[in-house]
């Protein structure tokens, strides 16, 4: 490089390499994702997020939370699992034979000479689809996250760091809003051992005028305010609350099956 | 090929050329040139430097006791550690190496430095951008993306004194005598083209009304702080180490050849660094950022030999003075390279992703490899180009100790908390609180880190700007002496 024009090239051919391969290549890609469809099901993925969700996002943002919890859950293989439906004839025969049998974490080829065994046997069995790994046994979802999730998100809050856990599907684990409401007041008074700073700038704690607003936080007595005094959600709180409750990948994408656990009748 | 173009000389006459050029001037006429726009960088980034660590030590307080702040927006830790790392990359990083680039560029082109105003002007601009962008960081409209925090009021004026600076750097490096270029110039070089694209590409994909849609946006941001974190400020801290080694250490860079080998390769594999390998993304971009980060093993060697033959067997005195910092800095930066190869291994990933293994690498790049590089430049300078002697002498050596004791026990720190983290996070029998448990006493200690290279940081502003009140004091007094000198009598009589 002789000259600051060959150096020019050179930075032209090397960042614009990688500029095309992880700018331009992404922006093309995932830039045109359109709506994907749920398996065995007429709904699309992603759910448009509510109005209170989408400015939620924006608290998010403002209070810096993915600079501790990720919203993506990472998963690292798929396994079958035959699930008996119906015993037959011989229940006996049958219940001797899943005795003897691995049930859980088969491949495919072994999940179908399980289920040959058993239906020889008399049995109806049918195979489910279960996504594996560390973030899927934690109970942080039911399958791995993909970019479909985040199409409605404006910035995407994948986050880097679990200073505290991922929230990909907080909205299914903690469904409750004033649990979401208390935990943002005092995380601590949910629980008890949690590292997260408390967002009392949330809220406002206002003298009770006659009656309790029907908004207030129900405190335990160590977080509880003065007594005469009461906890209510800004709205800024409220919106947060609402986007952590919209948050959840429950559905079943061609690139991310797995088999939803019916309820029981 | 001759023996000049291994050593950084003045940019004037190699045996080839005579350079009778009619606008020659002199060193310390040179080196004045170049005194008010780098007063003015190096001040703003050294109160950005102390702003940051203190915001960093502050935002830290936070795994001591969670609801410090919790009646303080502006504290909690989400914006207070953004705000942070902003004000050491673009507060600090930023403007010192666009100052020391500005002084190798003078000094190899043996010119003056040119438009030195609008360098200036740039200086000043630059750290308004900061201000405007941190206190936005602060007050809650921060973008969302990591490391293109300031919205766009901040970055339109990062950019505009980008330019100012650039177009002043580039007018110098125009007009150097000797047409040959001097390892550092390509390094320094592809840094100065590096910025404005990956800047205007991050703001136009994502800082607009209509940015791209869905994870996209993380894909681009990823790229944007990769190649700023790693590849811009490697650039600028290898073209300054390989200006500084040879002249301090007394003895030619180790090979012409090799060195133009590592811009290469760096430019080329360190670009295509930085996906995460568990992101929610189509899984060729992961494996193609592996495949990059594993090849970055081969800059990194070509670094190590040409550092390690450059400086092996000189008998330059360095006890903590500037050939320390910048020895010790080009160690950090292999250090933090083979960090982030690690990160990029599938193996390793698992445990490591999403720990305080990733910060640890950060911190490293940064504090460790850019800032004391940048230092020990500074240091080096700043007395040529004033003419003033460093008013605390005491303060280089200490200072140097301080940021070595502390990068070290921050880098070890997290590291070692994000493993432990990362083995329990693993591990899904492991309630979550344990994982979080294990990493906080690693936390709590890191403050003590982080104060450490806070005190050497203090002593750093200190230095300079008694330094800068010394010169403008020497300035007054001159002026002062000129204004009362007696006219001359035989003047007055006539």
């Amino acid at each position: 490089m002789k000259t600051g024009f060959r150096v020019f090239l050179a930075v032209i051919l090397t960042l614009g390499l990688s500029w095309l391969t992880f700018v331009v290549a992404p922006a093309v890609q995932l830039g045109r994702a359109k709506l994907e469809p749920v398996l065995n099901s007429s709904d699309t993925w992603p759910i448009q997020p509510s109005g209170d969700a989408a400015l939620g996002l924006q608290v998010y943002r403002a209070n810096g939370c993915a600079a501790c919890h990720t919203t993506q859950v990472r998963q690292e293989g798929v396994a079958c699992e035959v699930v008996l439906t119906d015993a037959g004839n011989n229940p006996a025969a049958v219940s001797n034979l899943l005795s003897t049998l691995k049930l859980s974490g088969l491949t495919k080829e072994q999940a179908d000479a399980v289920a040959a065994r058993i239906a020889a046997a008399g049995g109806k069995t049918e195979t489910h689809i279960v996504p594996t790994g560390a973030d899927i046994a934690r109970g942080w979802g039911v399958r791995g996250s993909v970019a479909a999730d985040y199409l409605y998100d404006a910035p995407v809050p994948l986050g880097n760091l679990r200073a505290g856990p991922d929230l990909a599907n907080v909205g299914l684990r903690e469904p409750d809003l004033n649990w979401q409401l208390l935990h943002l007041y005092a995380p601590q008074a949910v629980v008890s051992n949690s590292a997260m700073p408390p967002f009392r700038y949330l809220f406002r704690v206002q003298k009770i005028n006659g009656t309790t607003s029907p908004d207030a936080l129900r405190l335990p007595k160590n977080f509880a305010p003065p007594a005469g005094y009461e906890v209510v959600p800004t709205p800024a709180a409220r919106e947060l609350a609402a986007y952590l409750l919209s948050l959840k990948a429950d559905a079943p994408l061609y690139e991310a099956p797995f088999t939803p656990a019916i309820a029981k009748p | 090929m001759n023996r000049t173009e291994h050593f950084p000389a003045d940019g004037r006459g190699t045996a080839a050329a005579p350079a009778p050029a009619p606008a020659e001037i002199s060193p310390s006429e040179m080196e004045a040139s170049c005194r008010m726009p780098l007063l003015a960088l190096f001040g703003g980034a050294a109160l950005a430097l102390v702003a940051g660590l203190a915001l960093a030590v502050t935002a830290s307080l936070t795994f001591h006791a969670p609801q410090l702040f919790a009646d303080h927006p502006w504290l909690t830790y989400g914006r207070a550690q953004a705000a942070a790392n902003d004000l050491l990359l673009y507060g600090f990083c930023i403007p010192a190496g666009l100052g020391v680039m500005l002084w190798i560029f003078v000094r190899l082109s043996g010119a003056e430095l040119y438009l030195w105003l609008a360098a200036f002007i740039g200086a000043n601009l630059w750290h308004l951008g900061v201000l405007v962008g941190t206190l936005a960081v602060l007050i809650g409209d921060s973008t969302g993306f990591a490391w293109l925090e300031f919205p766009r009021g901040g970055s339109v004026l990062l950019w505009a004194a980008f330019w100012l600076i650039a177009v002043s750097a580039a007018a110098t490096f125009g007009a150097r005598q000797n047409r040959e270029l001097y390892p550092s110039h390509w390094f320094l070089l592809a840094a100065l083209f590096w910025f404005p694209w990956i800047d205007a590409t991050a703001n136009l994909f994502l800082i607009t009304p209509h940015p791209v849609r869905g994870v996209a946006q993380a894909v681009i941001d990823w790229w944007f702080a990769n190649n700023l974190v790693f590849v811009w400020l490697a650039l600028v801290g290898l073209g300054a180490a390989f200006y500084f080694l040879p002249k301090l250490s007394g003895r030619p860079l180790h090979s012409h050849f090799l060195a133009l080998f590592a811009c290469w390769t760096l430019m080329l594999f360190g670009a295509g660094c930085g996906i995460p390998q568990g992101a929610p993304v189509p899984a060729w971009m992961p494996a193609a950022s592996a495949l990059a980060a594993v090849l970055l093993m081969v800059p990194l060697a070509a670094v190590a030999v040409i550092t390690w033959k450059t400086v092996r067997g000189s008998t330059a005195i360095c006890k903590g003075g500037p050939l320390s910092y910048i020895k010790l800095g080009t160690a950090l930066f292999l250090l933090s390279g083979l960090m982030l190869v690690a990160e990029a291994c599938p193996q390793i990933s698992r445990v490591v992703e999403f720990t305080w293994f990733g910060p640890a690498q950060t911190q490293l790049q940064i504090l460790g490899f850019f800032v004391i590089v940048m230092c020990g430049a500074i240091y080096e300078l700043l007395p040529r180009v004033t003419g003033v002697e460093w008013p605390f002498p005491k303060f280089i050596r200490l200072q140097y100790w301080l940021f070595l004791c502390g990068v070290a026990l921050t880098v070890l720190l997290l590291a070692a908390g994000g493993v432990e983290q990362g083995w329990k996070l693993r591990n899904a029998a492991t309630p979550f609180a344990d994982s979080v448990a294990a990493a906080l006493p690693f936390l709590r200690a890191e403050t003590v880190g982080l104060l450490l290279v806070l005190i050497g940081a203090l002593l750093f502003a200190a230095n300079i700007f008694a330094m800068t009140l010394r010169w403008k004091l020497a300035l007054l007094k001159s002026a002062l002496a000129a204004v009362k000198t007696p006219l001359q009598t035989a003047e007055v009589e006539s």
